[in-house]
């Protein structure tokens, strides 16, 4: 089985995250880039899958420079090889032109299954899996909390408001999956040091197939017209239980109508 | 006027309109003549709520088929709707099925694509609140039908009495969309409580909780505000409560009129997820928590003491 898992480094989780004001793109250089928290669950799940079935594991990832670091991250987690997209062209890429990339990346390479994780933490739009799904024309099943293969079938249990939907698909298929989904291994020394050897083939837009203007800020399909901080909190009231402080909350909740 | 389609939602159990529906027409009545699409079963009967917020027609897609297969029927119609239609834009809520349908349609009709509006001005100017709330921005869709989709409770629903008329759509599944096939629904049990992204009231629980047990009191201390429960990361790491429940930058984002925090230290985790709630109350025995700074209420005691005396109050004020 060929498994493609594409991943996103992003802002560190608990960093806090800014736009850069020259262009109103995400400011990476303000925080350490890991591996997307999601993404690793996404890896998790890949390994997993090639362990019981046999295969192979190929993570994607589009990035600047820096993102290499995160392919090697996954490749010690234990994936086999990697592809960066790498390509000045790519800066301030929207959602569809990430998706037009991951497209063009993944058509043709015979992957049966193409893992990711179900949202980044820093754009969280969701929406990219599904697109690239779009794209290439194979099925979508997505927000899976638990994924099973058996022969050229995939069945997902996909997360919903009410519980979960059991759906199935024809491989190849696009699979992403939620937080909690499995408990992700931690690279070991040896997979660090045997990481620093798989193959990683980095990639440019044009080797791609596509036009460098037709990715990037310039030619993404929407943009932000300007910014700011949210404005900071007045100080609201903080009282210190002396046995009373449940009765003064409630006449707070009343006088603000929530009683 | 052109147009505005807007995906409707309907609630699992009883069939009628979902408030997010509303919030969504009331957007969507800045841009043009808002008309809905209905999922299922029940179009005549909604047709008189959404004809109240302003819909003129309710597009009814009612087949087996359309239900048997996730997102991409939604896909299938709405851009069947966009091409016969030529709307203004396109809303949807910002649920699981409704953002992946609107990325997708966004691929498949050529437009840009906005997610987690908050607020959509007459020129079509998004408000997108962005890394955990602690940044506003402005954005707009610069190519094609512009396709937004919305967070629940952006809005108050405003009604504005329209002549709602029902149609049947005809579209044809794609190929695409008979390609993956929902084999069982399971409900999990919620209590009767409302859906946590939209419920208006949402109570939560994090480490000082102190154990699975202990969510008993945030439970009780829920229902007697008629909200939702949350968790923090904490919280549903630790097991206490499921994980579906957790608020948070891997979690669910709410922005309810109401959040009460018990217990919760206030890391960037947990005010990622919540920190756009119109009132904030806190109740955590650490004066120095930092998610007092985002209070409007706050009580410095112990939960376990407040949390089951307040219940206890409101329940008696409200009989």
């Amino acid at each position: 089985m060929k498994i493609a898992v594409c991943v996103k480094q992003v802002p560190d989780t608990w960093a806090e995250k800014a736009l850069k004001p020259e262009d109103s793109t995400l400011d990476r250089a303000s925080a350490d880039g890991v591996l997307n928290e999601l993404d690793e669950y996404a890896v998790e799940e890949a390994l997993q899958i090639a362990e019981a079935h046999g295969g192979e594991v190929t993570v994607v990832s589009m990035g600047p420079e820096r993102a290499a670091e995160t392919v090697r991250k996954a490749l010690s987690m234990g994936a086999d090889a990697g592809i960066h997209i790498l390509d000045d062209a790519l800066h301030g890429s929207d959602a569809i032109a990430t998706s037009a990339v991951l497209a063009a990346a993944l058509a043709d390479k015979g992957f049966d299954l193409i893992v990711f994780g179900s949202e980044s933490t820093d754009a969280r739009m969701s929406v990219v899996p599904a697109m690239v799904a779009e794209r290439l024309g194979l099925a979508q099943v997505t927000f899976a909390q638990r994924v099973s293969v058996s022969g050229d079938e995939v069945t997902i249990e996909r997360v919903t408001d009410y519980g979960f939907d059991t759906v199935t698909a024809q491989l190849p298929a696009v699979v992403s999956v939620v937080e909690k989904i499995n408990e992700p291994r931690y690279p070991s020394f040896k997979g660090i040091m045997a990481a620093k050897k798989k193959p990683v083939e980095t990639l440019g837009v044009a080797d791609l197939g596509l036009e460098p203007a037709s990715v990037g800020q310039a030619a993404a399909w929407s943009g932000v017209r300007d910014f700011a901080a949210r404005p900071a909190k007045a100080a609201g009231t903080v009282i210190t239980d002396e046995g009373d402080g449940a009765s003064k909350l409630a006449s707070y909740l009343t006088e603000q109508k929530f009683i | 006027m052109a147009p505005v389609l807007v995906l409707a939602e309907h609630e699992r159990e009883t069939g009628s309109v979902k408030k997010t529906t509303l919030e969504l027409l009331t957007l969507a009545r800045r841009l043009g003549e808002p008309v809905c699409v209905w999922f299922g079963s029940g179009a005549g009967d909604a047709a008189a709520t959404l004809g109240e917020y302003g819909a003129t027609a309710v597009y009814a897609a009612d087949s087996d088929e359309m239900n048997d297969h996730p997102v991409v029927p939604i896909v299938d119609v709405l851009a069947d709707l966009v091409a016969s239609l030529a709307p203004a834009a396109v809303l949807v809520p910002s649920s699981a099925d409704g953002k992946e349908a609107a990325g997708r349609l966004a691929v498949r009709i050529g437009s840009g694509v906005i997610t987690d509006a908050v607020d959509i001005d007459e020129e079509g100017v998004a408000t997108q609140s962005v890394f955990g709330g602690s940044t506003i921005v402005h954005s707009t869709v610069l190519t094609g039908t512009p396709i937004y989709t919305v967070r629940p409770n952006s809005v108050a629903p405003e009604p504005a009495a329209a002549n709602c008329t029902v149609e049947q759509v005809s579209t044809a599944l794609s190929d695409s969309a008979k390609k993956a096939t929902v084999t069982e629904r399971t409900v999990a049990k919620q209590g009767g409580r409302p859906e946590l992204t939209e419920a208006a009231i949402v109570v939560s629980g994090g480490r000082g909780v102190g154990g699975p047990e202990g969510f008993a009191i945030i439970e009780r201390l829920a229902d007697s505000l008629g909200g939702a429960v949350g968790a923090s990361r904490a919280a549903t790491d630790a097991g206490w409560y499921p994980h579906q429940y957790q608020v948070g930058q891997t979690g669910k984002t709410v922005s309810p009129q109401l959040y009460v925090a018990n217990g919760i230290s206030g890391a960037i985790q947990h005010r990622a997820g919540m920190q756009t709630s119109k009132v904030v109350v806190v109740v955590n025995k650490d004066a120095e928590a930092p998610i007092f700074e985002l209070a409007d209420f706050g009580v410095v005691g112990d939960l376990h003491e407040v949390v089951p005396q307040l219940a206890e109050e409101i329940e008696s004020r409200s009989s």
